[in-house]
């Protein structure tokens, strides 16, 4: 890649001084055991195959010892030649040797601030930090590791940076808003779709292998078991201890059993809602809430999934509290949704009754889905275009589909089947409705905005006690 | 309304039978906008390309039946003869129906792009939101003397492309975004 400033690849001087006298820093010591430790066994395992086929310990200690040494002197390479700085309205981050690589990523462009801590960064005292920027295509900005202390100082500075105040400002309050206690995470795994599905597959295959006496219909059965077994694990692990508070840095997401992540998104961040509620935790009023980040949906599915969840598990009276403090003054209920047309019956059978849309001064909201109910909320300002869309048989039956686009995550918000005019007048709207949005969003720099009286300002509290799920 | 023979106003409603395209595209999904057509050496361009490889496919399915060997050549290439004609035939209607259905609309606030016959697209980009604005020009659309401007915006679906401009049309359209892009700059 090339030197952002002038667009030619410049040779990075060892000891990069800027102005103000800040030498660039470097990452903790530790990190090339860190980042290696589960390559180094494999290769032990891989290279050392006869050795552990003969039981030879002498000969596998051996080996781990060599495998180790070259594999963090290698690290250790790499270690040296990474530095980063923060440059006033930027953080740099050099590496390389041969081919020397300086990324600047500009601060108040930034997304989200994350820090992850695997396990065993847990266990040395290790941190990762990962800045989201927009267009990020994923390890946009990954800092790993540093020493815990200095991650929460390095993310604390440039979320300051990023708001616009003196970056030497201490780390920002917080005021827990939820947190999701671990029988909702095993209730709400339980009474997942797949669940019951998967007990209706694999239980007659036991019984049968039993009545039968047929061990072989046990075979069958234990490869889906462990299938379902790893999507409950990896839900589960996810979702642990899932807290949410608030503070003036942004929301501030913590969860993971294993693998412990904080995640912080400053305000004006969210760039779209979805709030799913499957059929089967209607009993308990739970429903799921997911955002769209922009940065966050880079490196595909799983981590998708992993970072782009608000609530994995809430009642929905708390899910709403949660959103009013993202979208203040905004009332999802009260939002006026237009049910579409009998004519999309015949476009989509039996599941057009789901279909419903609307709009406020605020948001737009669009909902689907039956079985599986579905509410996509797109704040006005956050829309990034709208698309009509008209297959052959829609035009057919005189109807056409609306979609507003956000940046790319888990909510697409869709309005499927309306009829032709009413689409158009519907785009119409929209593009005019985001064009007012846009216009009154807050700058970028969250904290320089003037203080606006009334229910606007959703950070720092007033002493009122948080919800807690329950 | 200008004079300018590229312009093709009209109303069509979404309503109107598929039949009514031949009269241009324009105005699809009757917004009310005066929309602008892009070059036809786009067709042009399409077509040559779908007769070219049409015929190469009808060449390699006379060679096969007028070669000597088994039945089944014969029948491939028969085939393959059947195929270059349709797809060539088809192809050709389908192109000039999809070059009818391009447009674009330069507005306050935005710029509408409209395309597709079968499938009809209309989107609604904001100046604000558009981040990147390339002009692209394939060493066939040289030759042709056309070019395609393709917007970048923060949602990946949204990615909007007109191609077949005049490339004067095309640099003007590129600095023409890029200036009420910057001006109208929203942040994320």
């Amino acid at each position: 890649m090339l030197n952002a400033s002038d667009g030619a690849m410049t040779a990075v001087p060892d000891r990069p001084e800027v102005p103000g006298g800040v030498t660039a820093a470097r990452l903790h010591p530790l990190t090339p055991f860190a980042r290696g430790w589960a390559a180094m066994i494999a290769a032990t395992v891989v290279i050392g195959q006869d050795a552990l086929r003969d039981a030879d310990l002498l000969q596998l200690f051996a080996i781990l010892v060599a495998v180790t040494a070259v594999g963090l002197l290698a690290g250790a390479f790499t270690w040296w030649f990474t530095r980063y700085v923060v440059e006033g309205d930027d953080l740099r981050v050099d590496t390389g040797f041969v081919f020397r690589k300086t990324r600047h990523i500009r601060l108040s462009r930034l997304q989200a601030v994350d820090v992850v801590q695997p396990l065993v960064g847990r266990l040395l005292g290790l941190a990762e930090l990962r800045l989201e920027v927009a267009g990020g295509g994923g390890a946009e900005g990954r800092l790993a590791y540093l020493s815990e202390g200095v991650a929460r100082r390095l993310r604390a500075e440039l979320l300051a940076r990023a708001a616009g105040v003196n970056p030497d400002t201490p780390e920002a309050p917080e005021r827990l808003l939820v947190r999701v206690p671990f029988t909702a995470v095993l209730g709400s795994v339980l009474l997942a779709m797949w669940f019951p599905v998967m007990l209706a597959a694999v239980v007659p295959l036991v019984v049968l292998a039993f009545a039968l006496s047929e061990p072989a219909l046990v075979a069958v059965a234990f490869p889906v078991g462990i299938a379902f077994a790893t999507v409950a694990w990896r839900q589960i692990e996810g979702a642990f201890d899932f807290t949410v508070a608030e503070s003036p840095d942004g929301l501030r997401l913590r969860h993971g059993l294993l693998a412990r992540r904080s995640q912080t998104v400053p305000p004006g961040r969210v760039q779209a809602l979805r709030v799913t509620e499957p059929y089967l935790w209607r009993w308990r009023n739970w429903v799921r809430v997911q955002v769209n980040v922009a940065g966050y949906a880079g490196s595909g599915e799983a981590a998708q999934a992993a970072t782009a969840v608000l609530l994995p598990v809430a009642p929905r009276s708390v899910a709403l509290a949660v959103i009013g403090r993202i979208l203040p003054g905004v009332a999802l209920d009260e939002v006026p949704l237009v049910p579409a047309p009998p004519a999309a019956a015949r476009a989509r059978p039996l599941w057009w009754r789901g279909l419903a849309a609307g709009a406020d001064d605020r948001v737009f909201v669009a909902r689907r889905g039956l079985i599986t109910r579905q509410l996509d909320v797109v704040p006005h300002g956050k829309t990034q275009s709208v698309r009509l869309v008209q297959g052959p048989w829609q035009r057919r039956l005189g109807l056409a589909s609306v979609y507003l686009d956000t940046t790319r995550g888990p909510v697409q918000a869709e309005v499927a089947h309306r009829g032709a005019g009413e689409a158009r007048e519907l785009t119409r709207a929209q593009a005019e409705r985001a064009r007012a949005g846009r216009a009154g969003a807050g700058p970028e720099r969250w904290m320089t905005a003037p203080a606006e009286p009334g229910p606007t300002s959703a950070f720092g509290g007033t002493g009122e006690p948080g919800p807690d799920a329950g | 309304m200008t004079l300018d023979p590229s312009r093709r106003p009209g109303a069509e409603t979404v309503t109107a039978p598929p039949a009514a395209a031949e009269a241009g595209p324009v105005d699809p999904f009757g917004l009310g906008v005066g929309w602008t057509a892009v070059s036809p050496r786009l067709q042009v361009l399409r077509r040559s390309v779908l007769l070219g490889l049409m015929v190469l496919l009808a060449l390699v399915g006379v060679g096969l039946i007028v070669a000597p060997g088994p039945g089944t050549l014969a029948g491939l290439g028969i085939l393959a003869l059947t195929v270059a004609v349709t797809a060539a035939a088809g192809g050709w209607v389908l192109i000039g129906r999809n070059y009818l259905s391009w447009g674009y609309a330069e507005r306050d606030e935005d710029l509408l792009i409209v395309r597709g016959w079968l499938f009809r697209n209309l989107v609604v980009v904001p100046y604000g939101r558009m981040q990147f604005v390339d002009v692209n020009a394939g060493p066939l659309e040289r030759r042709f003397g056309i070019a395609s401007i393709q917007l970048h915006t923060a949602a990946a679906a949204s990615d909007a492309r007109i191609p077949g401009l005049p490339p004067d049309e095309a640099a003007r359209l590129r600095d023409t975004l890029a200036r009420l892009g910057e001006a109208r700059s929203a942040g994320l």
